[in-house]
Protein backbone atom coordinates (compact mmCIF):
# COMPACT_ATOMS: atom_id res chain seq x y z
CA UNK A 1 0.00 0.00 0.00
CA UNK A 2 1.01 3.63 -0.38
CA UNK A 3 1.29 5.85 2.65
CA UNK A 4 -2.09 7.39 1.79
CA UNK A 5 -3.71 3.95 1.57
CA UNK A 6 -2.15 2.85 4.88
CA UNK A 7 -3.48 5.83 6.80
CA UNK A 8 -6.97 5.52 5.33
CA UNK A 9 -7.06 1.75 5.91
CA UNK A 10 -6.13 2.17 9.56
CA UNK A 11 -8.81 4.81 10.11
CA UNK A 12 -11.42 2.75 8.28
CA UNK A 13 -10.62 -0.28 10.44
CA UNK A 14 -9.59 -2.32 7.39
CA UNK A 15 -6.51 -4.44 6.84
CA UNK A 16 -6.00 -2.94 3.42
CA UNK A 17 -7.64 -0.59 0.96
CA UNK A 18 -7.05 0.18 -2.71
CA UNK A 19 -7.13 3.39 -4.68
CA UNK A 20 -10.64 4.08 -5.94
CA UNK A 21 -12.36 2.37 -3.01
CA UNK A 22 -14.76 4.44 -0.92
CA UNK A 23 -14.43 4.04 2.85
CA UNK A 24 -15.95 5.47 6.00
CA UNK A 25 -13.03 6.52 8.17
CA UNK A 26 -12.65 8.00 11.64
CA UNK A 27 -11.03 11.40 11.87
CA UNK A 28 -8.48 12.57 14.43
CA UNK A 29 -9.09 16.28 13.93
CA UNK A 30 -11.95 18.16 12.24
CA UNK A 31 -11.42 21.90 12.17
CA UNK A 32 -13.00 25.02 10.80
CA UNK A 33 -12.14 28.69 10.44
CA UNK A 34 -14.07 31.91 10.92
CA UNK A 35 -15.21 31.80 7.26
CA UNK A 36 -16.47 28.22 7.21
CA UNK A 37 -17.52 27.36 10.78
CA UNK A 38 -20.70 29.41 11.14
CA UNK A 39 -22.32 27.48 8.29
CA UNK A 40 -21.13 24.18 9.81
CA UNK A 41 -22.74 25.13 13.10
CA UNK A 42 -26.04 25.80 11.35
CA UNK A 43 -25.86 22.52 9.47
CA UNK A 44 -24.82 20.63 12.64
CA UNK A 45 -27.99 21.78 14.35
CA UNK A 46 -30.08 21.11 11.25
CA UNK A 47 -28.75 17.53 11.30
CA UNK A 48 -30.29 17.19 14.73
CA UNK A 49 -26.88 16.68 16.31
CA UNK A 50 -26.42 17.86 19.87
CA UNK A 51 -22.88 17.03 20.92
CA UNK A 52 -19.71 16.92 18.88
CA UNK A 53 -18.06 13.49 18.75
CA UNK A 54 -15.04 14.57 20.84
CA UNK A 55 -14.48 18.04 22.30
CA UNK A 56 -10.69 17.62 21.97
CA UNK A 57 -10.75 16.62 18.31
CA UNK A 58 -12.14 19.85 16.94
CA UNK A 59 -10.18 23.02 16.38
CA UNK A 60 -11.81 26.37 15.68
CA UNK A 61 -9.46 28.98 14.31
CA UNK A 62 -9.91 32.72 13.83
CA UNK A 63 -7.74 33.53 10.81
CA UNK A 64 -9.41 34.66 7.59
CA UNK A 65 -11.24 37.91 8.33
CA UNK A 66 -9.73 38.71 11.74
CA UNK A 67 -9.40 40.98 13.60
CA UNK A 68 -12.99 41.29 12.35
CA UNK A 69 -12.93 43.31 9.13
CA UNK A 70 -16.58 44.33 9.28
CA UNK A 71 -19.85 43.65 11.07
CA UNK A 72 -20.65 40.51 9.11
CA UNK A 73 -17.19 39.07 9.72
CA UNK A 74 -17.59 39.83 13.41
CA UNK A 75 -20.84 37.85 13.39
CA UNK A 76 -19.10 34.86 11.80
CA UNK A 77 -16.44 34.82 14.54
CA UNK A 78 -19.12 35.30 17.17
CA UNK A 79 -21.05 32.26 15.96
CA UNK A 80 -17.84 30.20 16.14
CA UNK A 81 -16.99 31.54 19.61
CA UNK A 82 -20.47 30.71 20.95
CA UNK A 83 -20.35 27.21 19.49
CA UNK A 84 -16.95 26.64 21.12
CA UNK A 85 -18.39 27.68 24.47
CA UNK A 86 -21.60 25.71 24.08
CA UNK A 87 -19.73 22.51 23.16
CA UNK A 88 -16.71 23.01 25.44
CA UNK A 89 -14.23 22.87 22.54
CA UNK A 90 -10.73 22.86 24.02
CA UNK A 91 -8.93 24.00 20.87
CA UNK A 92 -10.68 27.30 20.23
CA UNK A 93 -8.22 29.97 19.10
CA UNK A 94 -9.06 33.59 19.76
CA UNK A 95 -7.48 36.64 18.11
CA UNK A 96 -4.14 37.32 19.76
CA UNK A 97 -3.63 33.62 20.37
CA UNK A 98 -4.66 32.55 16.91
CA UNK A 99 -2.90 32.40 13.59
CA UNK A 100 -3.35 31.00 10.11
CA UNK A 101 -4.72 27.52 10.78
CA UNK A 102 -2.19 25.63 8.65
CA UNK A 103 0.71 27.13 10.56
CA UNK A 104 -0.97 27.26 13.95
CA UNK A 105 -2.29 23.71 14.28
CA UNK A 106 1.04 21.94 13.60
CA UNK A 107 2.79 24.32 16.02
CA UNK A 108 0.13 23.63 18.67
CA UNK A 109 0.90 19.92 18.46
CA UNK A 110 -2.50 19.09 16.98
CA UNK A 111 -1.07 17.29 13.95
CA UNK A 112 0.60 13.91 14.39
CA UNK A 113 2.14 11.59 11.80
CA UNK A 114 -0.41 9.06 10.58
CA UNK A 115 -3.40 11.13 11.68
CA UNK A 116 -6.46 11.57 9.47
CA UNK A 117 -7.37 15.25 9.46
CA UNK A 118 -10.18 17.14 7.76
CA UNK A 119 -10.63 20.87 7.72
CA UNK A 120 -13.07 23.24 6.10
CA UNK A 121 -10.27 24.93 4.25
CA UNK A 122 -8.75 23.80 0.99
CA UNK A 123 -5.13 24.05 2.15
CA UNK A 124 -5.67 21.43 4.84
CA UNK A 125 -3.39 19.30 2.65
CA UNK A 126 -0.52 21.20 4.33
CA UNK A 127 -0.38 18.75 7.25
CA UNK A 128 1.02 16.07 4.98
CA UNK A 129 4.31 17.82 5.74
CA UNK A 130 4.13 15.97 9.08
CA UNK A 131 3.01 12.69 7.56
CA UNK A 132 -0.70 13.13 8.29
CA UNK A 133 -3.37 12.41 5.68
CA UNK A 134 -5.14 15.74 5.63
CA UNK A 135 -7.66 17.10 3.19
CA UNK A 136 -9.99 20.02 2.72
CA UNK A 137 -13.76 19.67 2.89
CA UNK A 138 -16.76 21.99 2.90
CA UNK A 139 -18.88 23.13 5.81
CA UNK A 140 -21.56 20.44 5.47
CA UNK A 141 -18.95 17.67 5.46
CA UNK A 142 -17.37 19.27 8.51
CA UNK A 143 -20.69 19.25 10.36
CA UNK A 144 -21.04 15.57 9.47
CA UNK A 145 -17.56 14.83 10.83
CA UNK A 146 -18.43 16.68 14.06
CA UNK A 147 -21.65 14.70 14.45
CA UNK A 148 -20.36 11.23 13.55
CA UNK A 149 -16.61 11.43 14.05
CA UNK A 150 -16.22 9.93 10.61
CA UNK A 151 -16.63 10.78 6.96
CA UNK A 152 -16.55 9.06 3.58
CA UNK A 153 -13.34 9.18 1.59
CA UNK A 154 -12.41 7.93 -1.82
CA UNK A 155 -8.98 6.32 -1.43
CA UNK A 156 -6.80 8.32 -3.81
CA UNK A 157 -4.27 7.11 -6.31
CA UNK A 158 -0.82 8.46 -5.47
CA UNK A 159 1.64 10.30 -7.67
CA UNK A 160 5.21 9.83 -6.49
CA UNK A 161 7.31 12.97 -6.71
CA UNK A 162 11.01 12.21 -6.39
CA UNK A 163 13.09 15.27 -5.62
CA UNK A 164 16.86 15.09 -5.89
CA UNK A 165 19.68 17.63 -6.04
CA UNK A 166 20.37 20.82 -4.15
CA UNK A 167 18.74 24.23 -4.23
CA UNK A 168 20.89 26.87 -5.94
CA UNK A 169 21.32 30.30 -4.35
CA UNK A 170 18.01 32.01 -3.62
CA UNK A 171 15.96 29.06 -4.81
CA UNK A 172 13.70 27.36 -2.27
CA UNK A 173 10.72 25.17 -1.46
CA UNK A 174 8.24 27.52 -3.18
CA UNK A 175 10.14 27.26 -6.45
CA UNK A 176 10.04 23.48 -6.19
CA UNK A 177 6.27 23.34 -5.74
CA UNK A 178 5.65 25.96 -8.45
CA UNK A 179 7.74 23.82 -10.80
CA UNK A 180 5.67 20.76 -9.97
CA UNK A 181 2.37 22.59 -10.51
CA UNK A 182 3.71 23.81 -13.83
CA UNK A 183 4.50 20.20 -14.81
CA UNK A 184 1.22 18.71 -13.58
CA UNK A 185 -1.02 21.73 -14.40
CA UNK A 186 -3.86 22.80 -12.11
CA UNK A 187 -5.75 19.53 -12.41
CA UNK A 188 -2.96 17.05 -13.10
CA UNK A 189 -3.30 15.51 -9.66
CA UNK A 190 -7.10 15.74 -9.40
CA UNK A 191 -8.51 13.36 -6.73
CA UNK A 192 -4.97 11.99 -6.16
CA UNK A 193 -2.36 12.22 -3.41
CA UNK A 194 1.08 13.65 -4.06
CA UNK A 195 3.76 11.73 -2.19
CA UNK A 196 7.05 13.61 -1.96
CA UNK A 197 10.21 11.57 -1.59
CA UNK A 198 13.89 11.75 -2.45
CA UNK A 199 17.04 13.00 -0.77
CA UNK A 200 16.13 16.67 -1.18
CA UNK A 201 12.86 16.20 0.69
CA UNK A 202 14.75 14.38 3.44
CA UNK A 203 17.13 17.35 3.72
CA UNK A 204 14.34 19.92 3.77
CA UNK A 205 13.30 21.79 6.93
CA UNK A 206 9.77 21.50 8.30
CA UNK A 207 9.04 25.07 7.15
CA UNK A 208 10.05 24.09 3.61
CA UNK A 209 7.96 20.92 3.73
CA UNK A 210 4.96 22.94 4.84
CA UNK A 211 5.36 25.20 1.79
CA UNK A 212 5.55 22.19 -0.52
CA UNK A 213 2.57 20.25 0.85
CA UNK A 214 0.49 23.43 1.19
CA UNK A 215 0.24 23.86 -2.57
CA UNK A 216 -0.60 20.23 -3.43
CA UNK A 217 -4.18 21.36 -3.99
CA UNK A 218 -3.03 23.82 -6.63
CA UNK A 219 -2.42 20.75 -8.80
CA UNK A 220 -5.88 19.48 -7.83
CA UNK A 221 -4.50 17.00 -5.29
CA UNK A 222 -6.47 15.72 -2.34
CA UNK A 223 -3.41 15.81 -0.14
CA UNK A 224 0.38 16.10 -0.21
CA UNK A 225 2.33 13.66 1.91
CA UNK A 226 5.84 13.27 3.24
CA UNK A 227 6.62 10.09 5.20
CA UNK A 228 7.83 11.04 8.69
CA UNK A 229 11.56 11.01 9.39
CA UNK A 230 13.93 12.49 11.98
CA UNK A 231 12.99 16.05 10.98
CA UNK A 232 9.33 15.21 11.64
CA UNK A 233 9.97 13.54 14.99
CA UNK A 234 12.23 16.44 16.07
CA UNK A 235 9.38 18.80 15.26
CA UNK A 236 6.90 16.66 17.24
CA UNK A 237 9.36 16.53 20.14
CA UNK A 238 9.20 20.31 20.23
CA UNK A 239 5.44 20.77 19.96
CA UNK A 240 3.85 17.66 21.44
CA UNK A 241 6.30 15.63 23.52
CA UNK A 242 3.39 14.00 25.35
CA UNK A 243 2.23 12.20 22.21
CA UNK A 244 5.71 11.16 21.14
CA UNK A 245 6.12 7.42 20.93
CA UNK A 246 9.22 5.41 21.58
CA UNK A 247 9.06 3.35 18.41
CA UNK A 248 7.90 5.46 15.44
CA UNK A 249 8.61 2.58 13.06
CA UNK A 250 5.70 0.69 14.63
CA UNK A 251 3.34 3.22 13.06
CA UNK A 252 4.31 1.83 9.64
CA UNK A 253 4.20 5.14 7.79
CA UNK A 254 6.28 4.30 4.75
CA UNK A 255 4.88 3.25 1.42
CA UNK A 256 5.54 -0.42 0.70
CA UNK A 257 8.15 -1.29 -1.94
CA UNK A 258 5.36 -2.73 -4.12
CA UNK A 259 3.01 0.24 -3.64
CA UNK A 260 1.22 1.22 -6.86
CA UNK A 261 1.60 4.78 -8.20
CA UNK A 262 -0.36 6.32 -11.05
CA UNK A 263 2.68 8.31 -12.10
CA UNK A 264 6.25 9.08 -11.02
CA UNK A 265 7.60 12.61 -11.50
CA UNK A 266 11.30 13.42 -11.06
CA UNK A 267 12.45 16.91 -10.18
CA UNK A 268 16.09 17.90 -10.16
CA UNK A 269 16.76 20.90 -7.94
CA UNK A 270 20.18 21.57 -9.47
CA UNK A 271 18.58 23.00 -12.60
CA UNK A 272 15.92 25.05 -10.78
CA UNK A 273 16.00 28.87 -10.86
CA UNK A 274 13.73 31.26 -8.95
CA UNK A 275 10.23 31.01 -10.42
CA UNK A 276 7.17 33.22 -10.64
CA UNK A 277 3.56 32.27 -11.47
CA UNK A 278 1.85 34.84 -13.68
CA UNK A 279 -1.83 35.78 -13.38
CA UNK A 280 -4.34 34.15 -13.30
CA UNK A 281 -3.23 30.58 -12.53
CA UNK A 282 -0.60 29.15 -10.19
CA UNK A 283 0.50 26.88 -13.05
CA UNK A 284 1.48 29.84 -15.31
CA UNK A 285 5.03 29.50 -14.12
CA UNK A 286 7.97 31.37 -15.70
CA UNK A 287 11.66 31.51 -14.84
CA UNK A 288 12.43 34.78 -13.09
CA UNK A 289 14.47 35.94 -16.11
CA UNK A 290 11.30 36.15 -18.22
CA UNK A 291 9.35 38.39 -15.86
CA UNK A 292 11.89 40.79 -14.38
CA UNK A 293 11.09 44.46 -14.77
CA UNK A 294 7.32 44.29 -14.29
CA UNK A 295 6.27 47.18 -12.05
CA UNK A 296 4.67 46.15 -8.79
CA UNK A 297 2.48 48.16 -6.40
CA UNK A 298 2.38 45.79 -3.45
CA UNK A 299 4.47 42.90 -2.16
CA UNK A 300 3.03 40.52 0.44
CA UNK A 301 5.14 38.06 2.40
CA UNK A 302 2.86 35.83 4.42
CA UNK A 303 0.02 33.26 4.18
CA UNK A 304 -0.07 29.58 5.01
CA UNK A 305 2.40 29.00 2.19
CA UNK A 306 5.25 31.35 3.14
CA UNK A 307 4.44 33.06 6.42
CA UNK A 308 6.80 31.10 8.65
CA UNK A 309 9.92 32.29 10.43
CA UNK A 310 12.27 30.88 7.83
CA UNK A 311 10.48 32.87 5.12
CA UNK A 312 11.06 36.17 6.93
CA UNK A 313 14.66 35.28 7.67
CA UNK A 314 15.24 34.57 3.98
CA UNK A 315 13.60 37.89 3.03
CA UNK A 316 15.66 39.83 5.57
CA UNK A 317 18.87 38.28 4.30
CA UNK A 318 18.09 39.47 0.78
CA UNK A 319 16.90 42.96 1.75
CA UNK A 320 19.93 43.58 3.99
CA UNK A 321 18.25 46.67 5.42
CA UNK A 322 17.89 48.30 2.01
CA UNK A 323 14.79 50.48 1.92
CA UNK A 324 11.54 49.33 0.39
CA UNK A 325 11.19 50.95 -3.04
CA UNK A 326 9.14 54.18 -2.81
CA UNK A 327 6.56 52.84 -5.27
CA UNK A 328 5.95 49.65 -3.31
CA UNK A 329 3.94 48.74 -0.23
CA UNK A 330 5.60 45.80 1.52
CA UNK A 331 3.25 43.91 3.84
CA UNK A 332 4.64 41.28 6.19
CA UNK A 333 2.18 38.90 7.78
CA UNK A 334 3.60 36.37 10.22
CA UNK A 335 1.36 33.33 10.26
CA UNK A 336 1.18 32.87 14.03
CA UNK A 337 1.75 34.83 17.25
CA UNK A 338 4.86 32.70 17.90
CA UNK A 339 6.36 33.81 14.60
CA UNK A 340 5.42 37.42 15.35
CA UNK A 341 7.17 37.13 18.72
CA UNK A 342 10.24 35.64 17.07
CA UNK A 343 10.31 38.55 14.61
CA UNK A 344 10.09 41.04 17.46
CA UNK A 345 12.61 39.34 19.74
CA UNK A 346 15.17 38.78 17.00
CA UNK A 347 15.00 42.43 16.01
CA UNK A 348 13.87 41.51 12.49
CA UNK A 349 10.54 43.27 12.97
CA UNK A 350 12.23 46.61 13.70
CA UNK A 351 14.58 46.22 10.76
CA UNK A 352 11.73 45.52 8.34
CA UNK A 353 9.66 48.44 9.61
CA UNK A 354 12.65 50.80 9.48
CA UNK A 355 13.13 49.73 5.87
CA UNK A 356 9.58 50.90 5.15
CA UNK A 357 7.61 47.68 5.42
CA UNK A 358 4.51 47.28 7.54
CA UNK A 359 3.83 44.40 9.88
CA UNK A 360 0.36 42.91 10.23
CA UNK A 361 -1.04 40.71 12.97
CA UNK A 362 -1.43 37.06 11.96
CA UNK A 363 -4.29 36.83 9.45
CA UNK A 364 -5.09 35.55 5.98
CA UNK A 365 -5.95 39.14 5.00
CA UNK A 366 -4.83 39.99 1.46
CA UNK A 367 -4.25 36.33 0.51
CA UNK A 368 -8.01 35.99 0.17
CA UNK A 369 -8.65 39.63 -0.73
CA UNK A 370 -10.40 40.05 2.59
CA UNK A 371 -8.67 43.02 4.18
CA UNK A 372 -5.23 44.31 5.21
CA UNK A 373 -4.04 45.04 1.69
CA UNK A 374 -6.69 44.49 -0.99
CA UNK A 375 -5.65 45.54 -4.52
CA UNK A 376 -7.35 48.33 -6.50
CA UNK A 377 -8.34 48.14 -10.17
CA UNK A 378 -5.26 47.81 -12.35
CA UNK A 379 -2.83 47.29 -9.48
CA UNK A 380 -0.14 44.64 -9.59
CA UNK A 381 0.95 42.55 -6.63
CA UNK A 382 3.68 40.04 -6.02
CA UNK A 383 2.61 37.72 -3.23
CA UNK A 384 4.17 34.69 -1.56
CA UNK A 385 0.65 33.22 -1.31
CA UNK A 386 -0.67 30.23 -3.23
CA UNK A 387 -3.38 31.41 -5.63
CA UNK A 388 -3.58 34.22 -8.15
CA UNK A 389 -7.04 33.65 -9.60
CA UNK A 390 -8.82 36.63 -11.10
CA UNK A 391 -10.24 38.84 -8.38
CA UNK A 392 -8.92 36.72 -5.51
CA UNK A 393 -6.78 39.47 -4.05
CA UNK A 394 -8.91 42.47 -4.87
CA UNK A 395 -10.42 44.07 -7.97
CA UNK A 396 -10.99 41.62 -10.85
CA UNK A 397 -8.66 43.75 -12.96
CA UNK A 398 -5.82 43.60 -10.47
CA UNK A 399 -3.06 41.08 -11.06
CA UNK A 400 -1.01 38.94 -8.72
CA UNK A 401 2.25 37.17 -9.41
CA UNK A 402 3.24 34.36 -7.03
CA UNK A 403 6.76 33.68 -5.84
CA UNK A 404 8.85 32.60 -2.89
CA UNK A 405 10.15 35.05 -0.26
CA UNK A 406 13.43 35.49 -2.16
CA UNK A 407 11.87 37.05 -5.26
CA UNK A 408 9.42 38.95 -3.05
CA UNK A 409 12.22 40.59 -1.04
CA UNK A 410 14.17 41.50 -4.17
CA UNK A 411 11.02 42.93 -5.76
CA UNK A 412 10.18 45.01 -2.70
CA UNK A 413 13.59 46.65 -2.90
CA UNK A 414 13.60 47.17 -6.68
CA UNK A 415 9.98 48.20 -7.25
CA UNK A 416 9.81 45.80 -10.19
CA UNK A 417 9.85 42.01 -10.28
CA UNK A 418 13.52 41.28 -9.65
CA UNK A 419 15.89 38.33 -9.57
CA UNK A 420 17.17 37.89 -6.01
CA UNK A 421 20.52 36.85 -7.45
CA UNK A 422 20.93 40.16 -9.26
CA UNK A 423 20.19 42.89 -6.80
CA UNK B 1 -30.74 15.25 -5.63
CA UNK B 2 -33.95 15.35 -7.68
CA UNK B 3 -34.63 12.57 -10.16
CA UNK B 4 -36.97 14.57 -12.38
CA UNK B 5 -35.96 15.79 -15.83
CA UNK B 6 -34.25 19.18 -15.86
CA UNK B 7 -34.55 21.44 -18.89
CA UNK B 8 -32.84 24.75 -19.47
CA UNK B 9 -30.54 26.73 -21.65
CA UNK B 10 -26.78 26.43 -21.61
CA UNK B 11 -24.33 28.94 -20.16
CA UNK B 12 -20.91 27.86 -21.36
CA UNK B 13 -17.57 28.58 -19.69
CA UNK B 14 -14.00 27.32 -20.01
CA UNK B 15 -11.57 25.31 -17.88
CA UNK B 16 -10.70 25.82 -14.21
CA UNK B 17 -13.60 28.09 -13.30
CA UNK B 18 -12.42 28.72 -9.75
CA UNK B 19 -14.36 29.39 -6.57
CA UNK B 20 -12.97 32.93 -6.40
CA UNK B 21 -14.80 33.86 -9.61
CA UNK B 22 -17.85 31.78 -8.72
CA UNK B 23 -18.24 33.80 -5.53
CA UNK B 24 -15.47 36.22 -4.52
CA UNK B 25 -14.33 36.17 -0.89
CA UNK B 26 -15.59 39.73 -0.45
CA UNK B 27 -19.13 38.29 -0.37
CA UNK B 28 -18.25 35.27 1.78
CA UNK B 29 -19.10 36.95 5.03
CA UNK B 30 -22.54 35.49 4.26
CA UNK B 31 -23.51 31.92 3.48
CA UNK B 32 -27.12 32.65 2.56
CA UNK B 33 -28.17 31.90 -1.01
CA UNK B 34 -30.22 35.10 -1.30
CA UNK B 35 -27.17 37.24 -0.50
CA UNK B 36 -24.67 35.22 -2.53
CA UNK B 37 -26.66 34.56 -5.70
CA UNK B 38 -26.67 38.18 -7.01
CA UNK B 39 -22.83 38.00 -7.18
CA UNK B 40 -22.53 34.56 -8.70
CA UNK B 41 -19.77 34.49 -11.37
CA UNK B 42 -19.60 38.30 -11.43
CA UNK B 43 -15.81 38.47 -11.86
CA UNK B 44 -15.93 36.05 -14.80
CA UNK B 45 -19.17 37.09 -16.50
CA UNK B 46 -20.85 40.18 -15.04
CA UNK B 47 -23.91 39.58 -17.24
CA UNK B 48 -24.55 36.04 -15.99
CA UNK B 49 -26.86 36.89 -13.13
CA UNK B 50 -28.92 39.23 -15.34
CA UNK B 51 -29.31 36.62 -18.08
CA UNK B 52 -29.81 33.40 -16.14
CA UNK B 53 -33.31 32.04 -15.51
CA UNK B 54 -34.40 29.38 -13.09
CA UNK B 55 -33.61 25.94 -14.48
CA UNK B 56 -30.69 26.97 -16.70
CA UNK B 57 -27.60 24.82 -16.89
CA UNK B 58 -23.90 25.66 -16.67
CA UNK B 59 -21.59 23.74 -19.00
CA UNK B 60 -17.84 24.03 -18.47
CA UNK B 61 -14.47 22.45 -19.09
CA UNK B 62 -12.02 20.71 -16.80
CA UNK B 63 -11.57 21.29 -13.06
CA UNK B 64 -14.78 23.25 -12.44
CA UNK B 65 -14.87 24.72 -8.92
CA UNK B 66 -11.15 24.56 -8.23
CA UNK B 67 -9.68 26.54 -5.36
CA UNK B 68 -11.24 27.20 -2.03
CA UNK B 69 -13.38 24.88 0.10
CA UNK B 70 -16.09 27.54 0.35
CA UNK B 71 -19.50 25.94 0.19
CA UNK B 72 -20.69 29.43 -0.68
CA UNK B 73 -19.76 28.54 -4.29
CA UNK B 74 -22.33 25.81 -5.01
CA UNK B 75 -24.79 27.68 -2.77
CA UNK B 76 -24.42 30.78 -4.98
CA UNK B 77 -24.86 28.74 -8.17
CA UNK B 78 -27.94 26.97 -6.85
CA UNK B 79 -29.26 30.23 -5.48
CA UNK B 80 -28.92 31.85 -8.90
CA UNK B 81 -31.42 29.30 -10.17
CA UNK B 82 -28.98 27.00 -11.95
CA UNK B 83 -30.47 23.51 -12.07
CA UNK B 84 -27.33 21.58 -12.85
CA UNK B 85 -23.65 21.90 -13.79
CA UNK B 86 -22.17 19.70 -16.51
CA UNK B 87 -18.37 19.77 -16.79
CA UNK B 88 -15.49 17.74 -18.16
CA UNK B 89 -14.31 17.33 -14.56
CA UNK B 90 -14.85 18.88 -11.13
CA UNK B 91 -12.42 19.89 -8.40
CA UNK B 92 -12.90 17.49 -5.52
CA UNK B 93 -14.07 19.75 -2.71
CA UNK B 94 -16.57 21.44 -5.03
CA UNK B 95 -17.77 17.98 -6.08
CA UNK B 96 -18.41 16.94 -2.47
CA UNK B 97 -19.98 20.26 -1.53
CA UNK B 98 -22.39 20.13 -4.47
CA UNK B 99 -23.58 16.64 -3.60
CA UNK B 100 -23.93 17.65 0.03
CA UNK B 101 -26.11 20.68 -0.67
CA UNK B 102 -28.10 19.01 -3.46
CA UNK B 103 -26.78 20.79 -6.54
CA UNK B 104 -26.80 18.21 -9.35
CA UNK B 105 -23.40 17.99 -11.05
CA UNK B 106 -22.53 15.72 -13.92
CA UNK B 107 -19.13 14.91 -15.26
CA UNK B 108 -19.54 14.23 -18.99
CA UNK B 109 -16.60 15.24 -21.22
CA UNK B 110 -18.27 14.30 -24.53
CA UNK B 111 -21.48 16.12 -23.71
CA UNK B 112 -19.45 19.27 -23.12
CA UNK B 113 -18.18 19.04 -26.72
CA UNK B 114 -21.74 18.89 -28.01
CA UNK B 115 -23.36 21.69 -26.02
CA UNK B 116 -23.12 25.32 -27.13
CA UNK B 117 -24.06 28.54 -25.39
CA UNK B 118 -27.82 29.00 -25.56
CA UNK B 119 -28.68 25.42 -26.55
CA UNK B 120 -31.64 23.91 -24.78
CA UNK B 121 -30.55 20.81 -22.90
CA UNK B 122 -32.43 18.13 -20.99
CA UNK B 123 -30.80 16.32 -18.10
CA UNK B 124 -31.88 13.38 -15.96
CA UNK B 125 -29.62 13.49 -12.92
CA UNK B 126 -30.83 10.05 -11.81
CA UNK B 127 -29.64 8.24 -14.92
CA UNK B 128 -27.04 10.73 -16.09
CA UNK B 129 -28.81 11.15 -19.45
CA UNK B 130 -28.07 14.43 -21.25
CA UNK B 131 -29.89 15.47 -24.43
CA UNK B 132 -29.26 18.48 -26.64
CA UNK B 133 -32.77 19.48 -27.71
CA UNK B 134 -31.60 22.30 -30.01
CA UNK B 135 -29.03 20.41 -32.11
CA UNK B 136 -29.53 16.79 -31.19
CA UNK B 137 -27.07 14.56 -29.43
CA UNK B 138 -27.45 12.24 -26.46
CA UNK B 139 -24.82 11.43 -23.86
CA UNK B 140 -24.58 9.68 -20.51
CA UNK B 141 -22.64 11.20 -17.65
CA UNK B 142 -20.24 9.19 -15.48
CA UNK B 143 -22.23 7.33 -12.82
CA UNK B 144 -21.87 8.19 -9.13
CA UNK B 145 -20.27 5.48 -6.98
CA UNK B 146 -22.84 3.42 -5.01
CA UNK B 147 -21.84 4.94 -1.66
CA UNK B 148 -22.45 8.44 -2.97
CA UNK B 149 -25.75 7.40 -4.51
CA UNK B 150 -26.88 6.36 -1.04
CA UNK B 151 -26.19 9.88 0.22
CA UNK B 152 -28.01 11.33 -2.77
CA UNK B 153 -30.94 8.94 -2.23
CA UNK B 154 -31.14 9.91 1.45
CA UNK B 155 -31.74 13.47 0.15
CA UNK B 156 -28.27 14.85 0.85
CA UNK B 157 -25.72 14.61 3.61
CA UNK B 158 -27.85 16.37 6.24
CA UNK B 159 -30.61 13.80 5.85
CA UNK B 160 -28.05 10.98 5.74
CA UNK B 161 -26.55 12.04 9.08
CA UNK B 162 -30.02 12.57 10.58
CA UNK B 163 -30.83 8.95 9.77
CA UNK B 164 -27.54 7.71 11.20
CA UNK B 165 -28.04 9.70 14.42
CA UNK B 166 -31.63 8.49 14.77
CA UNK B 167 -30.57 4.86 14.46
CA UNK B 168 -28.07 5.12 17.32
S1 LIG C 1 -3.49 32.19 4.09
FE1 LIG C 1 -4.66 32.26 2.21
S2 LIG C 1 -4.63 30.21 1.37
FE2 LIG C 1 -3.94 30.08 3.51
S3 LIG C 1 -5.78 29.58 4.68
FE3 LIG C 1 -5.60 31.80 4.64
S4 LIG C 1 -6.80 32.46 2.84
FE4 LIG C 1 -6.44 30.28 2.65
Amino acid sequence: MTLAEKILARHAGLASVKAGQIVMAKVDLAFGTDVTTALSVEVFHRMGAEKVFDTHKLALVNDHFVPAKDVQAAALSKAMREFAQEQGITNYFEVGRSGICHSLLPDKGLVFPGDLIVGADSHTCTYGALGAFATGIGSTDLACAWALGELWFRVPESIKVVVEGRFGPNVGAKDLILKLINILTVDGALYQALEFTGSSIRNMSMDGRITVCNMAIEAGAKTGLIAPDETTWDFIRGVNPARLISNPASLDLDSDPDAVYSQVVHIDLDSLTPLVAEPYLPSNVRPIKEVTGIKVDQVVIGSCTNGRLEDFQVAAAIMQDRPVHPGVRLLLIPATPQILIALIESGLAARFVKAGATLSPPTCGPCIGGHMGVLAKGEVGLFTTNRNFRGRNGHPESKVYLSGPQVAAATAVKGVIADPNEI
Amino acid sequence: MPYEVLRGSVFRYGDSVDTDVIIPARYCTSFHAAELAPHCLEDLDPTFVKRVSAGDIIVAGYNFGCGSSRENAPIAIKGAGVACVIARSFARIFYRNSINIGLPILSAPEAVDGLNEGDIVEVEPGTGAIRNITRGGVWTADAFPAEIQSIIRAGGLVEYVQKRLASR
